[in-house]
């Protein structure tokens, strides 16, 4: 079991003009910035201010829609559509920030372990060890059609629970097990110390510390090693977002911090519960697994100010706002009141989806967190300079090392 | 002394910079010579070119570490950043300069790549583009889904189709799709935009890009290959080759070659830009330069290295043969699996053969060692003199069309740039034939390159 740590964390999750879909119509949303550096420069460096850990940046291969179990793309014209792929958006911002952790949404059912490591390891450089990712399975056929390769059955929300529905995504879950395996092998294949520049012998690197990982899947087969060298971090930071058991058991077996979505805190003891049962299962008892609470969040200085604003979005969508995660909607005191309470019940931390950008990351920036800070659940500044560091996450040895404990 | 054309204005030439790769052109053991995968460098060399007002910069890929019998090759730069995420990095420290990367068609999707590169445009402001490069290796294949390789007859109809497709990907949005119109609810004017279908012989494709068009519509796309068919993918589809041929009159060759297949495919001349690659070697006199050249030469040959460039023609072990003495009695074998894994020179047994002769003849006729052939007859630098000497040179190839401009490589990370910048780009300034100022806002415009066709 990890310890209780003394502060909580705090990320965001960054989506667009915000995460209510009429949060692009508020009077200062930006959404025709969506596609530029500078928007995202500006809501990043928002959350640095703020000293928040890290955000992370969704993304989808397929387009974004409204429904997105459907079989169809939805023909909607009065929504956010179009998106930038989320790891370059994260690598240009990386260069204008100095602390925060940036953790990109990458799709992990059609692409390639291989590449997506070596840009996570990339991605460590150029942000000098913040990097981390999100993994997110599309086992959808919208999404398979974009790439040809694969078939996947149609199957929408509500049959996700059917044989059917549990054995998608017990397919796609255990490919994201093993993608996420070779991601971390991968970053593992060179020691650290394998660059040599041996200029007496000639050689560039210790070819003996740079490792094949002969990995062995269902769905791939990776040679090794990674072309890019051990990032700074030596592992960066995997993430998964997680509603139910197949996936509480990829957070246990092979991420650093899952984000989970509670409505009370009696579902924080079985959540964890459920989590830590597949940590210990996997072998990863002594390790530091964090549980983030996911929460939407529409904040104000008061109350009433966030509920009408929350009505005022719903009329603009035409519908009242749904989420997998509860939506708060109030003061950042009384935020700072549950997430106390939610803190204690068992979670490490939080990523709060701001429903509108700029204004609720402003309200977590400039309300929220001088409010934790005040009853000493937030730090007062960025201590770490890594995103493992700001999590107290060790820097890990690499498996392969050979040289553990000889002396230099 | 070369002469060129006096019947048309001067040419303008194009000059950019290829980041030091992972083979014996560059000299790590300098005590100059910086990091190859730490950010800064990049940096570095980056904001260098785009002082010499650079059309841009241009990074190479190689998706797994070179071996040579077996074992992963020590002698040479190895390990490299992944080329998308190092170039959206260089975005934010840039204002100007281009971003050209090397992706591979073999080992990636079109869907994917479409996404990263209308990404990288859109993050860099219209200063994305695209070195399309085939591989066909099952040694290279082991690291990807994908697997197995190509057939070497198949490689160009991939890489074609899969630009098709990505071309096909670009164009769905037309770029006035994006209203955000606050007050009337339309985000979209639209409800598909990005709907396509694409079905070929390698790809069977359909749904929406999630990309909405970015500045330059699609980057600039370049061409590598030299082969037959490499030449016609370039005529037909591309707006730049990286070429190898960085003397006069083989560039001459492979420049009237190439701009006469264009006519072909219904393209205009100035439509595709032949930049070769250029080593170069600095200083105050020619005779300095040329003495500087021969130390570098050996830097890059070193005795282990003549062994193994020796090993890759011979393709058999020769570790126990003396570099010091002459060039190997024995034929190169006649084994087409080849000792060096992981390099774009594949060669036949004939061509090997025919290769290893030429170099004896070197041998004999200059009673050179085996070192100094190798020295002699691989890699010497394309421009050596004083900053005069190269400036003049340059001018006068381009004007006697033997390329466009330059894609200049230094032995040195990253500093090595630097010299050439300072001291050869404000003397072709003074000639007249390079900018002082950036004229464009985007790399194809600097380029001179027109809007693509839909």
């Amino acid at each position: 079991m990890t310890a209780p740590t003394p502060r909580l964390r705090l990320a965001v999750a960054l989506d667009g003009a915000g995460w209510h879909p009429a949060a692009w119509r508020e009077p200062n949303a930006r959404p025709g910035d969506l596609l530029t550096p500078g928007y995202w420069a500006d809501i990043v460096q928002e959350a640095e201010a703020g000293l928040l850990d890290f955000v992370t940046i969704e993304d989808s291969l397929s387009i974004q829609t409204d429904a997105p179990f459907g079989a169809e793309d939805d023909d909607r014209t009065d929504r956010v559509r179009g998106r930038l792929d989320a790891v370059l958006l994260v690598s240009r911002i990386a260069p204008l920030t100095r602390h925060i952790g940036i953790v990109p949404t990458a799709v992990v059912t059609h692409t390639e372990p291989f590449h997506l490591s070596k840009a996570i390891a990339t991605l460590d450089y150029v942000s000098r060890g913040r990097a981390g990712v999100r993994v997110q399975v599309a086992p959808r056929a919208r999404d398979a059609a974009l790439f040809g390769r694969r078939e996947f059955p149609e199957i929408s929300y509500a049959d996700l629970d059917s044989p059917a529905g549990e054995a998608l995504l017990q397919e796609a879950f255990d490919e994201a097990t093993d993608y996420v395996e070779v991601l971390r092998r991968l970053w593992d294949s060179w020691e650290d110390d394998a660059e040599i520049r041996d200029v007496a012998t000639g050689r560039f690197i210790d070819r003996d510390k740079i490792h094949y990982i002969d990995f062995e899947g269902l769905h791939f087969d990776v040679k090794g090693p990674s072309i890019t060298p051990r990032p700074p971090q030596g592992q960066p930071v995997v993430a998964a977002l997680a509603h139910r058991d197949r996936p509480f058991e990829l957070v246990g077996r092979s991420a650093d911090v899952g984000f989970v979505t509670p409505r009370t805190p009696a579902d924080i003891a079985s959540i964890t519960a459920r989590i830590r049962t597949a940590q210990d299962a996997a072998g990863r008892s002594g390790e530091t697994v964090h549980v983030f609470g996911d929460l939407v969040v529409v904040l104000d200085e008061t109350e009433q100010g966030a509920q009408d604003r929350l009505a005022r979005l719903d009329e603009a969508a035409g519908a009242t706002y749904e989420s997998d995660a509860l939506v708060f909607t109030g003061t950042p005191a009384a935020l700072a009141d549950l997430l106390a309470t939610w803190h204690a019940a068992g979670l490490s931390g939080f990523r709060l989806r701001p429903a509108v950008l700029p204004h609720d990351l402003r309200q977590i920036t400039q309300g929220l967190v001088p409010e934790l800070q005040r009853r000493g659940l937030f730090h007062d500044a960025y201590e770490a300079t890594t995103l493992r560091g700001a999590l107290g996450l060790p820097r890990p040895t690499s498996r392969y090392a050979t040289t553990e404990g000889t002396p230099a | 002394m070369t002469t060129h054309r006096t019947d048309r204005p001067k040419k303008q030439i194009h000059l950019a910079a290829h980041f030091p790769g992972v083979n014996n052109t560059t000299v790590w053991s300098d005590p100059s010579s910086g990091s190859h995968i730490e950010f800064d460098s990049f940096v570095e060399f980056a904001q260098i070119a785009e002082r010499g007002l650079f059309d841009f910069m241009f990074l190479a890929e190689g998706l797994r570490l070179r071996e040579q019998a077996g074992k992963i090759y020590d002698l040479d730069v190895v390990g490299r950043p992944d080329t998308f995420t190092v170039l959206a990095a260089l975005a934010a420290v840039t204002d100007h300069l281009g971003l050209t990367g090397t992706i591979n068609s073999t080992f990636n999707e079109p869907y994917e790549v479409a996404r990263q590169f209308a990404t990288l445009d859109h993050l860099s402001e219209g200063r994305a583009a695209w070195n399309v490069v085939t591989s066909w290796d099952a040694f290279t294949g082991e690291n990807f889904r994908r697997g197995g390789y190509l057939p070497q007859s198949e490689r160009y109809e991939r890489a074609r189709t899969f630009l098709d497709a990505a071309i096909r990907l670009w164009d769905t949005w037309k770029g006035d799709e994006i209203l955000a119109d606050k007050a009337s609810g339309t985000f979209i004017s639209t409800p598909a935009p990005g709907a396509f279908e694409h079905r070929d012989s390698q790809f069977d494709i359909s749904g929406r890009f999630n990309v909405p068009r970015s500045p330059q519509g699609r980057p600039v796309i370049f061409q590598a290959g030299d082969s037959e068919e490499g030449r016609d993918f370039a005529a037909a589809k591309a707006d730049a080759i990286f070429s190898r041929h960085s003397h006069l009159e083989d560039g001459q060759r492979f420049y009237a070659d190439v701009k006469g297949r264009l006519e072909g495919f219904g393209r205009r001349h100035e439509d595709l830009l032949i930049l070769p690659a250029a080593t170069y070697v600095l200083a105050d006199t020619d005779a300095e330069a040329v003495e500087l050249a021969r130390e570098i030469r050996l830097q890059q040959v070193s005795p282990a290295t003549a062994i193994k460039l020796l090993e890759q023609l011979w393709n058999r072990d020769l570790s126990d043969h003396d570099p010091d003495g002459p060039l190997p009695t024995v034929d190169p074998s006649e084994n087409d699996d080849l000792i060096a894994k992981g390099r774009a020179s594949a060669r036949s047994h004939g061509d090997r053969l025919e290769q290893a002769e030429r170099w004896r003849e070197i041998s004999r006729a200059k009673g050179l060692s085996t070192r100094e052939t190798i020295v002699e007859v691989t890699g010497r630098q394309s421009f050596i003199g004083s900053a005069e000497t190269i400036a003049s040179t340059i001018d006068d190839y381009v004007q006697a069309d033997a390329a466009d401009g330059y894609i200049l490589v230094p032995h040195i990370t990253p500093g090595g740039l630097a010299p050439f910048v300072d001291h050869v780009v404000p003397l072709l300034q003074e000639r007249g034939v390079f900018r002082t100022a950036y004229e464009g806002a985007t790399l194809r415009e600097n380029l001179g390159l027109r809007e693509p066709t839909r």
